[in-house]
């Protein structure tokens, strides 16, 4: 297992980390990314197994979204490199990067639906792009993704006439609508309410296991990613803090990774930013 | 502010003044090639046409006849003081042909259409719909911003038109109907002296210009938008400032190459 650190520990896990080196889709090798000064990724490497739900959790900031973006071809890592079925990604050639993400589904942290269009035609949307299926096909295939998120009936209202937890639906519903290899989800739980956070982990974990695809949960939710994920991997500063099965990543001893998982306001992650002493800054010191 | 200080400052502004211009030179580039694949979906450019074109009609109208009922009461007060009063349908048809019409068509295009058009792209970005358009293999500059650049080049000289025709109805209501020109000499004096080719057919070309050049700057501007309201509101206001000035600037470098030379 190439990772920043040891894993949880366990049989489990080092049987994972076999099975992830023997067939992973996506591999991310030694990866370092920044924006400008600030370093994001550091030396980070993971590998993602087929038909697997991996949860990549951290705290807001932590570049858990970047890495989906360096998965998806949309920034380059600066060091290192990020391989699908090993080939690496390559977002300078367009072709080979356009060829990837026909086989990438990508659920945005809000939907991202396009507002002009109904939900019938956001879900068509790839299908009309990418196939040349006749219309009475891709509205079959239009109402069996919206059945399997449970929203077919509302196959005719517009993105404004949604909330967000069916938002969020449409959105995976237009994400699996070619059949993707990797479903790629950027904080699928986030602002929703308890039924629909329910119902959305749910569907994960269920479209996952009837499409044999291969999920990368990118959440904050701890409960929700340990309850649906066979991986997990804990992001803290730019490094693999922890990682393994959802019990072994609970059970670990890392203070970083059992501060993120208790919730704990202060220890290795600082509850105050970096500032002069109080004292100064109040004009009190001598 | 020291020497020292104002020579640096002076050359960065400068640098990212040629790094702007280069960008959106590789972005006007970009667009160009998309254009036959806007044609190829035809149907796109109609509903942008639509969209661009038919909503500004009347604003385009009612400005068209404003400035036809002025230019006739202004006209008339002029050439009345050299007794030819009769000139007025054709003092009215060239200003309105050979600069007004582009001119103010233009201008009411960047502030109508173009500040919709980079609303429209900037918001679509700051709900992140260009990113997953991206990440869905679909290319935003062929699907969303190709269409509506062939659909701006495509409105614009035929609103351009209308303002003119317009424009000449209200010189006909205010000169004719209400000043009391002679119909005939109206119409005949306009008849003879506007050139199809020399004054109509660099009107067209003037608003094809004016029309690539609002499109080209609201699309550039609302696909480069900070994806935040501060954002999207700058830049449809920089939309509507950099679209004038840019019809503007057009409109002397135009009518200095095609008017200078006398026939």
């Amino acid at each position: 297992m190439r990772s920043g650190a040891a894993p949880a520990g366990g049989q489990d896990s080092s049987q994972i980390c076999l099975a992830m080196n023997n067939d992973a889709l996506v591999a991310i090798d030694h990866v370092t990314f920044g924006y400008d000064q600030r370093v994001v990724l550091s030396d980070v490497s993971m590998a993602f197994p087929r038909g697997k739900v991996i949860a990549i959790m951290g705290g807001s900031g932590c570049g858990k979204t970047t890495l989906l973006r360096l998965i998806g071809g949309v920034l380059t890592p600066q060091k290192g490199t990020v391989s699908f079925e090993g080939a690496p990604v390559n977002p300078r050639d367009r072709h080979s990067l356009y060829a990837l993400r026909r086989r990438l589904g990508v659920l945005f942290q809000f939907g991202a639906l396009f507002t002009d269009l109904t939900v019938f035609d956001n879900v068509a949307f790839p299908l009309r792009e990418h196939t040349s299926l006749p219309e009475t096909m891709v509205r079959d295939l239009v109402l069996m993704k919206l059945n399997a998120v449970g929203l077919r009936g509302a196959a005719h209202l517009k993105p404004a006439d949604l909330s967000g937890g069916m938002a969020r639906r449409v959105a995976l519903a237009r994400a699996i609508a070619l059949d993707p290899d990797l479903i790629m989800y950027d904080e699928p739980f986030a602002g929703l309410d308890p039924i629909s956070l329910g119902v959305a982990a749910n569907l994960i974990r269920r479209l996952n296991d009837a499409t044999g695809a291969t999920s990368l949960v990118v959440s904050h939710d701890v409960n929700e990613c340990f309850l649906i994920s066979d991986y997990a991997y804990v992001i803290s500063g730019g490094r693999i803090v922890g990682h393994g099965t959802p019990a072994e990543v609970q059970a670990s001893e890392d203070p970083e990774v059992r501060q993120f998982i208790r919730g704990e306001p202060d220890g290795p992650v600082h509850f105050h930013y970096p500032a002069r002493s109080y004292a100064e800054d109040l004009g009190m010191s001598s | 502010m020291s020497v020292n200080e104002f020579l640096p400052t002076l050359g960065r502004h400068a640098l990212e003044v040629m790094r702007g211009l280069g960008h959106s030179a590789f972005f006007f580039a970009e667009l160009l090639k998309n254009v036959p694949s806007a044609l190829r979906r035809f149907y796109q450019v109609i509903a942008q046409v639509h969209a661009i074109g038919n909503y500004s009609l009347v604003i385009i109208a009612a400005s068209g006849l404003a400035v036809g009922f002025v230019l006739a009461l202004q006209g008339y007060y002029t050439l009345s003081r050299y007794g030819a009063a009769e000139s007025l349908g054709l003092l009215v048809a060239l200003s309105l042909v050979r600069e007004l019409g582009p001119v103010v068509t233009g201008l009411l295009f960047s502030g109508r259409a173009g500040t919709s058009l980079t609303a429209e792209i900037g918001l679509m970005k700051a709900g992140e719909q260009l990113a997953a358009m991206e990440m869905m293999a679909v290319d935003p500059k062929s699907r969303v911003l190709a269409p509506r650049f062939v659909a701006g080049l495509i409105s614009m000289p035929l609103l351009a038109a209308i303002f003119s025709a317009v424009g000449i109805l209200g010189g006909y209501v205010v000169g004719v109907l209400m000043i009391g020109i002679d119909p005939g000499a109206f119409w005949s004096q306009m008849q003879s002296g506007v050139d199809v080719w020399e004054d109509v057919g660099n009107g067209i070309i003037k608003s094809i210009v004016f029309g690539i050049a609002c499109t080209f700057v609201a699309l550039y501007q609302g696909y480069e938008a900070e994806a935040t309201p501060e954002g999207v509101a700058q830049a449809t206001t920089r939309t509507v400032v950099i679209s004038s000035l840019a019809v503007l600037g057009l409109d002397f470098v135009l009518t200095a190459l095609m008017f200078s030379t006398p026939n």
